[in-house]
């Protein structure tokens, strides 16, 4: 068990491509981070990085208070659970989960009480003297695991090790995963590119995009506070609503639709403006309200995505299914609760309403720090 | 050699083994590992062995057989005289070596022709029946495990003057027929025996081209197109041309090279009036003859030969197939 | 339906019948009398002379200078063939590991170098080689006989293909199990390869088996000559007389490939998985 600490790393590859541009983070002892971003995003290589699998190119990273740069992969403590599992096919389940142990030269019978402590943990018992092919996928991926604890590593990878599997089994591993770390208390780095996996296992995630970090933050922070446009797109589904918009004192124009602020803002004309399909509600009469041109509605059971357009802008709003829909809707939303970014930059504005007292508009201290840090 | 020769095959070579990519690229781009050993001795121990008998047993002779190719040898052992290509030109001027050359190539197309299309035919009927397949296959790749020379010796006693069965069956027809002394029908002979010992080789390589096209494919065929041989023709064909074309070139090495022992059975040594192959006549030349500088050369123009229909295949017949 | 189906099997029947007669043809009539053979032509039934003949041309001796049997050519013929296999298959997998889990510097250069050899078959440079046997004076030796025609990289080609076709994960996970370049080979590599390598022995050993031109040119001593090797010598003697030994030669052609035959069978699944799953 140790800290892990991430700092200033950048992955060149030979034809001069950063994969990873200069990135940090602090992970705590014993804390789940997950490392979420689109395919490409370079999260797998960071991980890589941290498992010795590939050179760092520059920075460092420190396990424990120990720089691990230029450290064996098998020295640097840590066990990794692949997407493929990569169990070795030819030996047994005990094989694979004491085959590491046996290299490192621990006694036999050390070995024999971790595997069989890993195993009744896991409940894979009566699988041990089996091999790999002869088990279901889910079975696979807990001897994946198994192999992971068995090590009493300091430090957990994991490589998307849930998308092998069918979306039932996926849901269910992911509990597991996250009680057994809670249980555990070992420290995990976990790649993913599903943005659910990454909300409901993070006790911080890592959002990154293009090989630098967009967001770190709780997930309910990142989900509430989202620190760039692509955040806002990325984390969320339905995905939040962007509209472009001009704002004229008080108003907020979207093309020849109207939202009154209430109030002046502290920004520029141009703005791209995020809505939260949950936020949006059916308006009273006499409210003001943006018309919502209804096209296909999408029934979740617990509430129903009604996709349209505002202005020949798409918009979807998530509504309760005992409104009834109508051709066109008129919604409206609580100011307070729409997202500004910068049209150009597309970060995030914060601070919009000069002495506004929202405690949900405030950045968290994280979101400063990863500015600082970038 | 390797500086002038290896060139143009690398066309060919990067699209059969798809090309060797610099290993420190970003993981999606390269097929080498993305993880690698680093070590500084150990991968040339582990190629020691093979490196070492490659350079004395390929680099050598092949860079040998260039360098006799432009000396005449003292008949009787008293060093060479460079006679820049006139060996090249000699053998060229040959009207024996130019007839040689045309049986060959009539030779290998025939050769390639017909255990092609055989072992297709067999392929398609045994991909096609559900009873006894497992059985027929079996029966059909024999053959396969026999040597060329072995198979020439079977060839000799089906064709033979007093015994052979073949030999009764064309007298039904009125053909007279006498492999070893009358060249046509030698060749014929030839041509069967080559043909027989190379069927199971093609049909084992349909039959698991064939077994290799997904169900689903069939099936939406089989609503598209009621004619069975119009399915055939324009689904399950061009779906086995990238078996067809690895084909074409092994047979083709295969009629070549490989049918050495069958022709050397067949012509007991009496090549005067009997057809050989371009191999052969290197073989004959070099051993019998004691003609280093024109077997040389002639080792060097099939030498040639080959690299120009690799390069022939990979740039014009590959384009036409479909890979998925 | 049915009919195309009846077709179908008329067809498949010719087939079987083209490729299978002669063997059987050849191993009844090396049951009968060579005198027999010759008043009646070939045998479609068995005789009562399969022993005789056999233990005749396996222990009589023969040749030009009569002192060859059936079994030291034989044996001669398994030394090849297991020894070209087990040859071929130690050398290229030792390479394709090389090429395939290290990073170095000649490795580009290394891999032409290999690949090269794929291209010019040995009877391109027959002539040349045989010199430099001599040269070498490996002429009349079970060295000369098997290693030069290690000098092609088919296997070499089949492994790096194979462990290609290996998920790079497993090597991930071995070196954070903290294996080595030659525990990683040992504990994984060769329990993996395991099918793999029967396919190519058994591929290797049919062909080191039926070799015949280099052995033609590197053993002019008979008592090196395989079975294969010696057919044609045994033939000329054989058949030059006046009632030729038809059964013998068909025997000796008989032994000639019935180890081959019986291990393609034995092993069809294999055989045909390695022949057609590396040799593209």
């Amino acid at each position: 068990m140790a800290a892990i600490n991430i700092t200033n790393v950048s992955k060149i590859y030979s034809g001069g491509v950063e994969a990873v541009k200069s990135v940090s983070i602090d992970i705590a002892d014993g804390e789940f981070i997950v490392l979420v971003g689109p395919s490409g995003c370079g999260k797998s290589t960071l991980l890589r990085m941290v498992a010795g699998l590939e050179a760092i190119s520059k920075g460092t990273v420190e396990i424990g208070d120990r720089v691990i740069n230029d450290v064996e992969p098998a020295e640097r403590d840590i066990a990794m659970v692949f997407q493929n599992y990569a169990l070795y096919p030819h030996m047994t389940v005990y094989n694979n989960l004491a085959y590491g142990l046996k290299n490192r030269g621990t006694p036999k019978a050390e070995i024999e009480a971790r595997v069989a402590e890993a195993a009744r943990m896991l409940e894979i018992e009566q699988y041990l003297t089996r091999k790999p092919r002869a088990l279901s996928g889910g079975q696979r991926q807990r001897v994946a695991m198994g192999r992971a604890i068995v090590r009493k590593p300091a430090a957990f990878l994991f490589d998307e090790p849930l998308s092998n599997l069918d979306a039932k089994l996926r849901v269910s591993m992911r509990g597991e995963i996250k009680q057994l770390q809670k249980r555990l208390g070992t420290t995990s780095l976990y790649v993913t590119h599903d943005q659910l996996e990454a909300m409901t296992l993070a006790d911080r995630l890592v959002v990154l995009n293009g090989g630098q970090i967009e967001q770190i933050g709780r997930p309910l922070d990142v989900y509430h506070t989202p620190a760039s446009i692509f955040v806002a797109s990325f984390i969320g589904s339905p995905a939040m609503n962007l509209l472009r918009g001009t704002r004229e004192g008080n108003l907020l124009h979207f093309g020849s639709q109207v939202l009154d602020l209430g109030r002046a803002a502290a920004f520029p004309g141009q703005i791209t403006v995020g809505i939260r399909a949950e936020d949006l509600r059916i308006a009273t009469s006499g409210e003001q309200a943006l018309t919502l041109k209804v096209e296909y509605i999408e029934e979740l059971g617990a509430q129903r995505l009604v996709h349209g357009m505002i202005d020949g802008k798409k918009l979807t709003a998530s509504l309760s299914p005992e409104i009834e829909i109508d051709e066109t809707m008129a919604l409206t939303i609580a100011p307070e609760r729409l997202h500004f970014f910068d049209a150009d930059t597309g970060k995030r504005l914060d601070q919009p309403f000069a002495g506004a007292e929202s405690g949900r508009m405030s950045a968290p201290a994280n979101v400063i720090k990863l500015e600082t840090a970038l | 050699m390797s500086a002038t020769l290896a060139a143009p095959a690398a066309v060919g070579f990067s699209r059969i083994f798809g090309p060797r990519k610099s290993v420190n690229k970003p993981p999606e781009e390269t097929d080498a590992k993305r993880v690698q050993f680093n070590s500084r001795l150990l991968p040339y121990l582990f190629l020691a062995p093979q490196m070492a008998i490659i350079f004395v047993f390929f680099y050598w002779p092949s860079v040998q057989a260039i360098h006799s190719s432009f000396y005449l040898e003292d008949p009787f052992g008293f060093g060479s005289t460079f006679v820049g290509l006139a060996n090249y030109t000699d053998v060229l001027k040959s009207g024996e070596y130019l007839g040689i050359a045309r049986f060959t190539a009539v030779f290998t197309a025939l050769v390639t022709f017909f255990s092609l299309a055989i072992g297709l035919l067999l392929a398609v009927k045994a991909d096609g029946v559900i009873r006894g397949n497992a059985t027929y296959k079996t029966l059909l790749i024999w053959v396969y495990a026999i040597a060329p020379p072995v198979a020439g010796l079977m060839g000799m006693m089906m064709f033979d003057q007093h015994i052979g069965p073949l030999v009764r069956f064309a007298a039904f027809f009125g053909w007279d027929l006498k492999v070893g002394l009358d060249y046509t029908d030698t060749a014929f002979a030839m041509i069967v025996v080559s043909v027989w010992k190379q069927i199971p080789y093609n049909f084992i390589f349909f039959l698991s081209g064939l077994q290799g096209i997904p169900v689903s494919v069939r099936e939406a065929a089989l609503m598209d197109c009621r004619s069975g041989f119009r399915r055939f023709w324009t689904v399950i064909l061009p779906l086995l041309a990238p078996t067809a074309f690895f084909l074409l070139i092994i047979n083709t090495t295969y009629a070549l090279f490989d049918t050495f022992g069958v022709i050397d059975v067949m012509v007991k040594d009496k090549a005067a009036n009997n057809p050989i192959t371009l191999v052969y006549k290197v073989y004959m030349d070099g051993f019998r003859g004691n003609d280093l500088g024109g077997s040389s050369a002639q080792s060097v123009i099939l030498m040639i030969i080959v690299f120009v229909l690799t390069i022939f295949q990979f740039r014009f017949i590959e384009r036409r197939v479909h890979y998925n | 339906m049915h009919r195309t189906k009846l077709f179908d099997h008329v067809i498949l029947m010719m087939g079987v019948f083209f490729m299978v007669g002669p063997l059987l043809v050849a191993l009844m009539t090396s049951s009968h009398e060579a005198a027999d053979i010759h008043r009646n032509g070939l045998q479609i039934l068995p005789g009562g002379h399969f022993i005789d003949t056999y233990t005749t041309v396996l222990t009589k001796q023969g040749g030009f200078t009569g002192k060859i049997t059936g079994l030291r050519m034989m044996m001669n013929s398994l030394i090849l063939g297991i020894g070209f296999a087990a040859g071929k298959i130690i050398l290229s997998m030792l390479a394709a590991y090389a090429l395939v889990y290290f990073r170095f510097r000649f490795a580009t250069i290394t891999f032409w170098m290999i690949f090269t050899t794929l291209l010019l078959p040995l009877e391109v440079r027959i002539l040349p080689s045989y010199e430099v046997m001599n040269t070498l004076k490996l002429t009349n030796t079970y060295t000369g006989l098997i290693v030069p025609l290690l000098a092609s990289a088919t296997g070499t080609f089949y492994f790096r293909q194979f462990f290609k076709s290996i998920p790079d994960e497993l090597l991930e996970a071995a070196r954070i199990d903290g294996a080595g370049p030659f525990k990683f080979f040992i504990d994984v590599i060769v329990p993996l390869s395991k099918t793999m390598i029967a396919a190519i022995f058994i591929i290797m050993f049919v062909y080191g088996w039926n070799q015949y031109l280099w052995p033609t040119l590197m053993t002019t001593d008979e008592s090196f000559f395989t079975l294969v090797r010696g057919i044609k010598q045994i033939l000329l003697v054989w058949v030059g007389s006046n009632i030729p030994d038809y059964n013998e030669a068909f025997a000796l052609a008989i032994l000639a490939m019935v180890p081959p035959v019986m291990i393609v069978m034995i092993f069809q699944r294999w055989f045909i998985k390695g022949l057609t799953e590396s040799d593209k």
